[in-house]
């Protein structure tokens, strides 16, 4: 392992960047949360258990999440983005449910849908983790059922340096030769709900990286249960 | 929306009384923050009660239309997100939104606020295209106000991205060059609901609303765009009245944009 690496940001290989994390902050919604991860920064926002259109979507078993990630026009690190849906954006949509559903109980609600809009106003890298920590928090907020928190974020691999939390310039760094592999965690048990992988990484190295994003994740797990507390105060009215 | 609910609304507004316990003239409080999207050239968030509403600017180097060589592209849009009211569905743009994105482009375009011949680099080659997006993120009421004011203060605090010798865009490295900008027209909405004039309404108000018109000013003398909304018709002392309202309003607007830098 090359010993100068040193990261752009001056950040140890297991640190993540700084962390804001907010409940409640969508009026008009369900349950809502902001999620700041450095200068990646998400919103989402819950409405539901609520009718779901078609029809014959609907499933009289359960109620369905149904998860849409949706990049602001000039939230990327280049130029604007177009509006609307596309390939990747529908793929993050879809990873996203996944993500989130193991945690979720919505038997009780036959025929129903749960929406997360998520919403990124600006993107320095980990715009998917931070969309599905911003979720979770929401979906606790909209007082639903949940077993754990899902925590989530980025562990890769850079200069054969394994590092937590990729921002942009390292995802750059020396023409994309770089690895990177988000995550998402039920911390109570450390299943994993979302695992994706982009680029070349040894099978050794990948079992270190798993290891080494834990602490990250449970630290994101408690800046989740913050935010919410401090939503509610102790008397349990809201703010 | 029900129909005792506009009667409720109606009624207290014929004792000069809204929902909120504002009178029909006022305008709920407005704070506007900039600069906080790293991504963004230029970027605005203003809060105005339960509102919140951000505008980003993008800016890129890109062909000029060929009916205009020497002049740089403005472009304006808006995207009723639905996560910011349950009453926005996903898809397509909405009709709402086209036409919120077009009154605001018009007060811009119009009143010829930015000087478009300057964002030029290479005539018929390469001009600057500047995007202006509005999304809301607390829906709480007709967004062409707020989200034309939040739009003036996006454009204001604008600084050109940085280019590369090699005449490539850097958008990591921003310069110290502001966009320059004219005026900055105030886009006014009034709403008649009943027989009374209301300046910013709710969400809730604004389902109520029988007629309305947008006039976007760029001083206290002049008017560069404007907008009849609503399915009941206004008369000639409606829309005079409305006129006299509107350039009050962006008058006490302008004075909190001024302090915006």
């Amino acid at each position: 392992m090359a010993e100068e690496f040193k990261r752009p940001s001056g950040r140890k290989n297991d640190e993540s960047r700084p962390i804001e994390a907010e409940a409640g902050v969508i009026k008009a919604a369900d349950g809502s949360a902001r999620f700041k991860i450095g200068d990646t920064e998400a919103y989402a926002a819950v409405y539901g258990p609520r009718e779901l259109h078609p029809k014959f979507l609907q499933d009289p078993k359960t109620g369905i999440l149904r998860c849409n990630y949706n990049m602001m026009p000039f939230s990327g690190d280049g130029t604007r983005v177009r509006p609307g849906p596309s390939r990747r954006s529908k793929e993050i949509s879809l990873v996203t449910e996944k993500a989130l559903i193991p945690v979720m109980n919505l038997e009780d609600y036959p025929n129903t849908v749960v929406d997360v809009f998520i919403e990124l106003p600006q993107t320095d890298a980990g715009s998917r983790c931070a969309g599905i920590c911003a979720a979770s928090i929401a979906l606790a907020d909209a007082g639903l059922v949940m077993k754990d928190m899902v925590p989530a974020i980025s562990v890769g691999q850079v200069r054969r340096n394994l590092i937590v939390d990729l921002d942009g310039a390292e995802e750059h760094m020396d023409e994309n030769e770089g690895t990177d592999i988000p995550i998402a965690m039920i911390p109570s048990t450390e299943e994993i709900t979302l695992m994706q992988g982009d680029g070349i990484i040894d099978r050794d190295d990948l079992k270190k990286a798993l290891e080494m994003v834990k602490p990250a994740l449970k630290k994101i797990a408690e800046e989740q249960r913050k935010a919410l507390l401090n939503k509610y105060n102790s008397t349990g009215d809201q703010k | 929306m029900n129909h005792e609910m506009k009667e409720h609304i109606k009624q207290a507004l014929r004792k000069g009384r809204r929902l909120d316990g504002r009178k029909p003239e006022d305008l709920r409080e407005i704070t506007i923050e900039t600069g906080f999207l790293s991504t963004a050239e230029g970027s605005a968030r203003v809060r105005c009660g339960n509102a919140e509403v951000i505008a980003g600017i993008k800016m890129a180097m890109e062909k000029p239309y060929d009916d205009t060589p020497e002049d740089g592209v403005l472009m304006v849009n808006s995207e009723l997100l639905p996560m910011s009211n349950p009453d926005f569905e996903s898809g397509p743009p909405s009709i709402k939104s086209i036409e919120t994105a077009r009154v605001i482009d018009r007060g811009i375009r119009e009143s010829k606020a930015m000087d478009t011949k300057k964002l030029c680099i290479t005539k018929g080659e390469k001009v600057w295209t500047v995007a202006i997006d509005i999304v809301p993120i607390n829906y709480d009421g007709i967004l062409i106000d707020m989200g034309g004011l939040a739009a003036m203060a996006a454009l204001k605090t604008t600084l050109f991205p940085t280019v590369k010798e090699d005449g490539v865009v850097d958008y990591h490295k921003r310069s110290t060059k502001k966009l320059e900008m004219r005026f900055l027209p105030i886009p006014i909405t009034v709403s008649k609901i009943g027989d009374v004039f209301v300046v910013d309404p709710t969400a809730e108000e604004e389902k109520a609303i029988d007629a309305r018109l947008t006039v976007t000013t760029i001083d206290d003398k002049k008017i560069c765009a404007l907008q009849k909304g609503g399915s009941e018709p206004l008369s000639v002392d409606d829309v005079n009245k409305i006129v006299d309202i509107a350039f009050e309003k962006a008058a006490e607007i302008r004075k909190i944009l001024e302090k915006v830098n």
